[in-house]
């Protein structure tokens, strides 16, 4: 039934874009939900862990397969445009590790904070700011979030911090930005992001101290690729169980390349927290397929055939898709990877596809801040003042 | 004690114009505040204007303050308010900062300027640096502050003074108050402010007492950050300074008073936004120019002053070269001759101002 259904809407499609086509889709009979059996987490300190089944609603896993493959999309981009040099500096891709990003915020609320280092671009998108606003600020213009201030590293939304370039400085941010949670009194979290290679900071485990004292409620979230910068965490740490690193607090070790066991184990995390018992560290297990920045090939410190091994294997996209498809939770026409040859059906891929192609657009036409600005935004709530420039006759207006 | 004199003397004072005949009073004494409660004042009134405001650092609640300088806090205001923190500097002025990031107000101190280096990543390049980089999006509206520069025999490690170390750093906003009004004054602006301020104290002004003017007893009392104050009005030369120093420039201009050498004195107040204005106008008037500081010469507060002097109009005012008065190029010495002769001291300033006059 499902492949006559599915040939007889490739005609149509083929034919012409018509309501006819888009009726007979409809009339198909999706499931609306389906129950998926998730990995179970490695526990620290903790009797019980995140379920290991899940419900996936028809209507989440669209829009989570929608927002990663935007991030997806989106960092692929950036590549382009990177070699074109419209880019420039500091640029450090996720791709592979859109399950952490997507699956963090299905699993807590907008209301909820975030904070990360430097490989931002998912996080600055599932928090809220569109990609527009993204490329723009890697291109350098006025339209960019913070209008070509910042670049790569420096971006921030409501709720979401950035975006840092210090290797473990976001750790005690986090945790400070959870002390006003709780401070607040209004049951919120703050998610505290940082990589294997920043995990050996000495500033983390003041962190941990403070944040286990104090009750903070801090997820502290280890997102470990497996090589910080060129440097696997075999060679960097003494203890590569991450979990556990926090000692005294409680800890997971999660499937950070299913975006259900993801989703999963942070609604656990924020629960956690939420009841007040304090910190808990969840070490998410992802690949990056790119080098550590644009300025790295990616493969002098690992082989090519591991790199493609994940990629056939564990692409967080790909096994959302197949899980979707084989429930019956939508359709591959819907999802579709391929480019749409004939026109037709609105599909996620060619949607995202546009919606990426038009903010690259923007980000390449949109003007470069004007040197006007260059002094702005040193103060806050400051009346005007002068900045001084290259010289002492090169004065610039400081407004905030 | 000032404060129940001051409830005795003024009925008393009603009282007086019958008995004037009988009684001899003197002028009433004006209030005298230390340095330290000045700041203890500052803060008390900052915490209970505004709930967001809080205090962490080490020793601050249950000991008083390393220095006592919140002595009395954390039983007014509670565990909520003032929080006594491990020995973790870097990690506490970043959750600090990461405080201010979500919209709460608080005043992180190191127990001494010196231990600021181990969190300086956190002032500078989370706090300093983030509204410009997020593009006015972020503010971080955070108060360090501590004792800075030397103390009295605690040694190199103890006794630095981070004066041109903050002030070097666009985003930040840099205070040193000399007295106790610049003490309040300073530190309650500095709360109020939403940009990230260092407030560099001075632990041996801890203890000393001045006169308390009337205005700076009310709580809305505000010094403004980035405004110079002149201390000694003069005419034949201008000395700059900021903090302890002050008060030696003060001294020094005493003795020369008598010579006949009439010093205006200028207390920065501020180190960052410097008010150049105000050194400016003087030396265009004195046509001499003497800093002085307690922090090394090389690249320092003195330095910047007069390599701003030269880019500006008073550079023509000038009769004689700027010069600057320092702490000694070399870490701080323990004996206590050393130490003395390791910051300026009155005799050194009196000389530099006597050279400079040629006299």
């Amino acid at each position: 039934m499902r492949k006559m259904l599915a040939a007889v809407s490739r005609v149509l499609s083929g034919a012409s874009q018509k309501p006819a086509s888009r009726v007979l889709v409809a009339s198909r009979n999706f499931a609306n939900d389906a129950t998926f059996e998730i990995k179970k987490c490695d526990l620290h300190r903790l009797e019980e862990g995140p379920p290991v089944t899940t419900v996936l609603t028809r209507e989440d896993g669209l829009k989570y397969y929608r927002m990663m493959q935007t991030v997806r999309r989106m960092e692929l981009k950036a590549d382009q445009l990177y070699k074109q040099k419209i880019i420039r500096g500091f640029c450090h891709l996720c791709d592979g590790q859109e399950a952490c990003c997507v699956g963090l915020e299905a699993g807590i609320n907008p209301t909820d904070h975030l904070i990360t280092a430097y490989r931002a671009h998912g996080f600055t998108f599932t928090r809220g700011l569109s990609v527009r606003e993204i490329l723009a600020e890697l291109t350098g213009r006025k339209g960019g979030c913070a209008k070509g201030k910042g670049g790569s590293m420096h971006m921030y939304a409501k709720n979401f911090y950035g975006g840092n370039g210090i290797v473990g400085a976001q750790v005690p941010l986090g945790a400070g930005i959870a002390l006003a949670c709780k401070y607040n009194g209004k049951d919120e979290v703050c998610l505290t992001l940082y990589g294997d290679g920043a995990a050996n900071q000495g500033q983390i485990f003041e962190a941990y101290n403070m944040a286990a004292l104090w009750k903070l409620p801090c997820i502290f979230i280890c997102e470990n690729n497996r090589y910080g910068m060129g440097t696997s965490v075999e060679r960097a740490a003494a203890s590569t169980d991450y979990y556990k690193r926090g000692d005294f607090i409680p800890g997971l070790r999660v499937d950070g390349m299913d975006i259900l066991c993801v989703r999963e184990a942070t609604r656990f995390a924020a629960a956690y927290c939420r009841s007040g018992k304090g910190p808990i560290l969840m070490e998410l297990q992802t690949y990056r397929y790119h080098g550590h920045s644009m300025s790295d090939p990616g493969v002098s410190y690992r082989t090519r055939e591991e790199i493609q091994e994940v990629r056939s294997k564990s692409d967080p996209i790909m096994l959302l898709k197949d899980r979707m498809v084989n429930s019956n939770l939508a359709s591959v026409e819907e999802l579709k990877v391929q480019s749409l040859v004939h026109g037709g059906l609105k599909e996620i891929d060619v949607e995202v596809r546009k919606e990426i192609e038009d903010a690259a657009q923007f980000a390449t036409a949109d003007p470069e801040p004007p040197l006007e600005e260059l002094g702005y935004h040193i103060y806050s709530s400051d009346p005007p003042f002068e900045v001084r420039g290259a010289n002492q006759w090169i004065k610039f207006k400081s407004v905030s | 004690m000032a404060a129940v004199s001051g409830l005795v003397r003024r009925p008393l004072r009603e009282v007086s114009g019958l008995l004037k005949r009988r009684f001899h009073w003197t002028a009433p004494a004006a209030l005298q505040v230390t340095v330290r409660d000045a700041i203890n004042q500052g803060m008390d009134e900052e915490l209970e204007r505004d709930e967001k405001v809080f205090l962490l650092g080490e020793e601050v609640a249950q000991y008083d303050g390393a220095y006592k300088v919140s002595r009395g806090l954390w039983k007014k205001y509670g565990d909520k308010r003032i929080i006594d923190t491990p020995i973790s500097e870097m990690g506490f002025a970043g959750i600090a900062v990461g405080a201010a990031m979500a919209g709460l107000r608080p005043i992180c101190e190191f127990m001494t300027f010196n231990f600021s280096m181990q969190a300086i990543d956190q002032v500078i390049n989370s706090a300093a640096k983030t509204y410009y980089m997020s593009g006015g999006l972020q503010p971080v509206p955070i108060v360090f502050r501590g004792p800075n520069g030397a103390s009295a025999g605690v040694a190199a490690q103890h006794s630095q003074c981070f004066a041109a170390w903050y002030g070097h750093c666009p985003g930040l906003k840099v205070v040193s108050p000399w007295n106790s009004e610049d003490a309040k004054g300073l530190i309650k602006s500095a709360i109020r402010d939403n940009n990230p301020v260092v407030v560099l104290e001075n632990e041996l002004m801890y203890g000393v007492p001045f006169e308390f003017p009337p205005e700076a007893q009310s709580k809305d009392f505000l010094i403004p950050i980035g405004k110079a104050k002149i201390e000694r009005q003069g005419t034949h030369i201008t000395v700059v300074s900021h903090s302890r120093p002050v008060g030696h420039c003060l001294e020094a201009a005493a003795v020369l008073s008598k010579e006949g050498v009439e010093c205006e004195v200028i207390n920065m107040r501020t180190i960052r936004p410097m008010d150049m204005e105000t050194i400016e106008a003087s030396v265009m008037k004195t046509n001499h120019l003497v800093t002085v500081e307690g922090g090394w010469p090389q690249f320092g507060v003195g330095a910047e002053i007069c390599a701003r002097i030269m880019e500006g109009p008073a550079f023509n005012f000038l009769d004689a070269p700027a010069v600057r008065v320092t702490g000694a190029d070399v870490p701080m010495p323990y004996a206590k001759i050393l130490e003395d002769n390791s910051i300026p001291q009155v005799k050194d300033i009196i000389f530099a101002i006597k050279k400079t006059l040629n006299i």
